[in-house]
């Protein structure tokens, strides 16, 4: 019970923070916006997708690109809950978390359920700025989508927390941008299919079969259409369950790791 | 009679080398017990000890009769904090900063509303309860802090440097006010200080520098071990190594 109010109270302040965040929401939604509209506009017409699964007919590039997008928003609300425990951290906001009586897994896994909410909000409301731009899916599909989303969420927040760990100071945070979100995000099938990287480069290629961003966006996009992709589900769990544990063993006060970030 | 909390041969070492060494004192409910130590003697490494931020490179805590150790939960339950940095999230009222610390602390519903109510009242924050923290003078951003730190009724409460910035009749305040929680509910308090003045003839001292406790006992007799004519004369005889 305890443990449940204080999930409870979690997630009312990270919605707190987000609802007064207006621009957060903002960019959420205006970033891949403008991917859709004007980079897929722009490359409709040079890159033809071919018939592959789960798609069961020619499909435009922006029907093509709309769960990379959707991974987009997710990858960079997981990189902002990584933004927010550092900033959490510097303001000394985090040692009010880290010194309530819960174990610190429930804690850490309290933050990254908040995340995970948030990030569903975020894309849904992308999915219907979408749809008000004519790029669908089947309605079904809106609903199906909901737990895959949630577990691509937690995923990609479970790697924002770890790597929340490792980054010493705000100013750090450029870093992930150039380090994490723009190589997660090119070396994926969000833009294009892997098969058609491999015809380019198939190092490139194999790269990104080992990016569980890649993963991600698999998963979405089978769900999205009703149908499921075990590899990427598998490979995101996996992802999930690694990225957790290494959150868990960086906000590890024994080894010390956290512990002089919180006071310096 | 139990310490509300003991520490008991405490060691940390830094990597650059400073090291906190073999702390062992005593906190007892009802008693406002000073941590007096110059800056970098160690004082705000031991919050963090006691706080579970850091783990201790050996002895032990304890937290109302639990060890930190073995039963973290059960002795940060026990635990109340006020650490030198503000800790309040400035972007949330002042209702929703004592919430959120009643929910980590497993207070929910009417329990939470009856401590916020209580905490309202005591600390004079009824009319700020839905302005921003940040809108609150540096004294009332304070007397949040303490709120929220007695918002469980904890056994305990460590404060560290708590009146840093303050200006004097804010922490004659903050000071009168804990004292009396003391006296009045058996509050066991243990408050870190470089400032003197903060001291009454009656508080139990463990005074401590470079990471180690020169010495522990009440105020008054630490004056008279050391013939020092005031307390400031008393405590600097002994941090320059006179022996009592």
């Amino acid at each position: 019970m305890i443990a449940l109010i204080a999930l409870w109270g979690i997630l009312v302040r990270e919605g707190l923070r987000f609802l007064g965040q207006r621009e957060r929401m903002i960019s959420a939604l205006l970033r891949p916006m403008l991917w859709l509209v004007v980079f897929a506009s722009g490359f409709r017409a040079a890159l033809g997708v071919a018939i592959t699964p789960p798609y069961d007919t020619y499909i435009t590039y922006e029907v093509y690109i709309l769960p990379g997008l959707i991974g987009m928003v997710q990858l960079f609300n997981g990189m902002q809950t990584s933004l927010s425990m550092v900033y959490d951290r510097e303001t000394g906001s985090m040692r009010v978390l880290l010194t309530s009586p819960l174990p610190r897994w429930w804690l850490l896994a309290c933050k990254l359920i908040a995340g995970a909410l948030v990030s569903l909000v975020q894309v849904y409301v992308f999915l219907l700025a979408a749809f008000a731009f004519g790029v669908e899916v089947p309605p079904l599909g809106y609903v199906a989508a909901a737990p895959v989303l949630l577990l691509t969420g937690l995923m990609l927040g479970a790697a924002g927390l770890f790597l929340s760990s490792a980054i010493r100071q705000l100013e750090n945070f450029a870093g992930v941008m150039n380090f994490v979100i723009f190589p997660a995000f090119f070396l994926s099938s969000a833009l294009y299919p892997l098969w058609k990287i491999a015809e380019s480069s198939p190092l490139l290629a194999r790269l990104a079969q080992f990016n569980p961003f890649t993963h991600a966006v698999e998963a979405i996009r089978f769900a999205l259409y009703l149908d499921a992709a075990p590899l990427s589900l598998a490979w995101v769990v996996g992802s999930l369950a690694v990225f957790s544990g290494l959150a868990v063993w960086g906000y590890d006060p024994s080894r010390g790791f956290l512990a002089r970030r919180v006071i310096e | 009679m139990t310490a509300a909390l003991e520490l008991h041969d405490l060691g940390y070492r830094y990597r650059s080398g400073f090291a906190l060494d073999g702390i062992s004192l005593a906190a007892q409910a009802g008693r406002f017990t000073v941590l007096l130590g110059p800056n970098g003697a160690g004082k705000s490494t031991l919050v963090n000890l006691v706080t579970r931020l850091y783990s201790p490179g050996s002895g032990s805590v304890r937290i109302g009769g639990h060890a930190l150790a073995d039963r973290p939960g059960q002795a940060l339950a026990r635990l109340g904090v006020v650490f030198q940095q503000s800790t309040l999230d400035l972007d949330l009222t002042v209702g929703q900063n004592l919430r959120y610390a009643a929910a980590l602390h497993g207070i929910g519903g009417r329990r939470a509303e009856a401590a916020l109510a209580q905490a309202f009242t005591r600390f004079g924050l009824t009319d700020s309860r839905n302005r921003p923290a940040r809108s609150l003078s540096g004294g009332n951003r304070r007397k949040l802090e303490l709120a929220r730190a007695l918002l469980h009724q904890p056994a305990v409460l460590v404060c560290d440097e708590a009146t840093v910035g303050l200006d004097l009749s804010s922490r004659r305040m903050l000071l009168t006010h804990l004292r009396q929680l003391c006296r009045d509910e058996g509050l066991a308090v243990l408050w870190a200080t470089h400032l003197m003045d903060e001291v009454t003839p009656d508080d139990p001292v463990v005074l401590l520098q470079s990471g180690r406790i020169r010495a522990a006992a009440p105020a008054s007799v630490l004056m008279a071990r050391t013939g020092g004519a005031d307390m400031e004369a008393a405590f600097q005889s002994l941090l320059a190594g006179e022996r009592p």
